[in-house]
């Protein structure tokens, strides 16, 4: 392994994100307070506790993976994107790396600046909801999980587009309905009965449900399916990334 | 003596059948300098592209200091430093930072000492804080010479390095590519310019359309190739060429004032003095005489369309 290249791409990435860190930092916790002032007390205050928990605490699980998972597709995807679009992607093909160690070093980094964004709309969240965290060690396994798998499906996405535009399709055509009706401000079983079987097709449903659990102990499905849900799509896209270094598809002519 | 860099029957096709490389085969040895001609579309790119790993051949083998690109993939790229024909640099980066980087990427730990040593070589010493973004399209340009330096790599390929600079900065180029050689790099290069095979390359090849028509010493080339003429000026402008000097082929310019006598330099007798002579005898009296040898550029556009040199 060539960990000294892992170690450059991780560092490259991460500079990138602390030239903009105020802005890294700032908007999320900016959004967070917004969620929290128009969802969690102007709407929730109209809205029942579910089994136990306000309203405004039981959607902080579901706005950090909003969060999470929108940020480790735009940070991964732009990550490889870049070069490509640059043309410094050409250092990378003729360096002595191969797939193995790109990925680690892009989809590390991507999934580091989720993380510490997740961390950052967790603590905003104390702010305004008492927060309680039944099983921590779960919800750090779901967080990173969560994280390193939405990087690897940013970076299949930025090898595939040609442009900026296809770079925001995949995320904003189908990973922001899929959040949206995957439980982020409700609880399925709020649902009629033919919704609650239609949403449990939504792949999302199964990471809220899993990361709420880790929170209150409440899930809409049992944690085993969560669990495996995200490790199903964590090999998903590692197979498609390795497929595409063998291939060299659109990375190599 | 074992080749630096060895290519074997290369062949490079793409979906469409298009043929970029016509089996290829080459050896280069350590320390030279090789200017690779060709007009657009030749194929010098996607052989420099194939050999760094940027592009997969189709067909054919490729050995850097004995490493095979494919097998043995990470030795070969190690000794190998590409400074890419566009300027693809990072813009928000930090010149400092994206040289570090390189260095890490072919899987050297920081040495600031090498980085300074590098930067100060190629005068970014001072530029080393400034983003990419802010440097001029030449200072961009030797940060990626000192990209592909990073990594210390005994194989170094400048791919038109110098299009679209500056006389001053061209001439920046050759002093540093004869520093490299100085220092044992070799050096492959693919120019339009032959001006600059001509001053800085041992040997020159020849591409077009997918196939290295020769690759051949440069000096050796410009003297097997070359015509050398002869441009004797007169004091007075004549009419016609006097028929004293028909069997001599002469050629008169425009003005009528030079006439233009080409030989072969490897003949046994040239004819230089009988024309003299006759051209005395033939009462024309001379203001200067001049020789004049093909510059390889002529040998270049005589290769690639087919007509003899």
């Amino acid at each position: 392994m060539n960990w000294s290249a892992v170690a450059a791409i991780y560092r490259f990435e991460m500079a990138r994100f602390f030239r903009t860190l105020a802005q890294s930092f700032l908007s999320p916790v900016l959004s967070t307070s917004l969620y929290f002032v128009v969802f969690g007390t102007a709407i929730g205050s109209r809205i029942q506790e579910i089994e136990g928990v306000s309203y405004g605490a039981f959607i902080v699980p579901g706005l950090i993976m909003l969060s999470v998972v929108m940020l480790s597709i735009s940070n991964a995807s732009f990550g490889i994107y870049f070069p490509k679009f640059l043309g410094t992607i050409y250092e990378l093909l003729s360096a002595p790396v191969n797939f193995i160690e790109i990925v680690i070093g892009y989809v590390g980094a991507a999934a580091t600046k989720a993380l510490f964004v997740g961390v950052v709309i967790l603590i905003t969240a104390t702010f305004f909801v008492d927060l309680r965290i039944e099983h921590p060690f779960a919800m750090v396994w779901f967080l990173v999980l969560t994280c390193l798998s939405f990087s690897l499906l940013g970076f299949i996405i930025g090898i595939w587009a040609s442009n900026f535009e296809q770079m925001s399709l995949v995320p904003q055509l189908v990973v922001t309905p899929l959040i949206f009706l995957g439980g982020t401000f409700y609880s399925i079983s709020m649902l009629p009965p033919v919704w609650q079987t239609i949403t449990l097709f939504n792949p999302v449903v199964y990471l809220i449900s899993g990361f709420r659990w880790s929170f209150y102990g409440l899930a809409d499905v049992p944690i085993g399916f969560s669990l495996l849900a995200i490790l199903v799509f964590t090999g998903i896209c590692l197979g498609i990334i390795g497929w595409i270094f063998k291939t060299g598809w659109r990375i190599r002519s | 003596m074992t080749p630096i860099l060895s290519i074997r029957d290369l062949r490079k096709s793409y979906a469409d059948g298009f043929e970029a490389l016509k089996g290829v085969s080459l050896d280069i040895e350590e320390g030279e300098i090789l200017a690779l001609l060709g007009p657009n579309g030749a194929g010098k790119t996607t052989l420099i592209s194939t050999v760094c790993g940027i592009t997969t051949p189709t067909s054919g083998s490729v050995t850097v200091g004995g490493h095979d690109i494919q097998t043995d993939f990470r030795a070969a790229r190690r000794m190998i430093g590409l400074v890419p024909q566009e300027i693809a640099l990072e813009p928000f980066e930090k010149v400092w930072n994206t040289v570090r980087f390189s260095r890490g990427l072919f899987g050297y730990g920081a040495d600031n000492t090498r980085i300074e040593e590098i930067l100060r070589k190629l005068s970014l010493w001072d530029k080393r804080k400034n983003a990419i973004k802010e440097l001029s399209g030449g200072m961009k340009r030797r940060v990626l010479i000192a990209k592909a330096l990073a990594h210390e790599p005994r194989v170094l390929f400048l791919d038109e390095p110098t299009a679209g600079v500056d006389v001053e900065l061209r001439k920046d180029m050759w002093e540093i590519v004869a520093e490299l050689k100085q220092a044992g790099v070799t050096i492959i290069l693919t120019t339009h310019y032959i001006e600059e095979a001509e001053a800085i390359a041992d040997r020159v090849g020849v591409i077009d359309k997918g196939e290295l028509l020769l690759v051949q010493d440069k000096n050796t080339l410009m003297a097997q190739m070359g015509k050398k003429q002869i441009e004797v000026m007169l004091t007075e402008p004549i009419q016609s060429i006097p028929k004293a000097l028909s069997e001599h082929n002469l050629t008169l310019n425009g003005n009528g004032d030079v006439l233009i006598y080409t030989y072969d330099i490897h003949a046994d007798r040239t004819g230089i003095t009988t024309l003299l002579n006759d051209v005395a005898q033939a009462g024309l009296v001379l203001r200067d005489v001049q020789t004049r040898q093909s510059s390889l550029e002529e040998i270049f556009v005589n290769l690639v369309s087919g007509a003899p040199a």
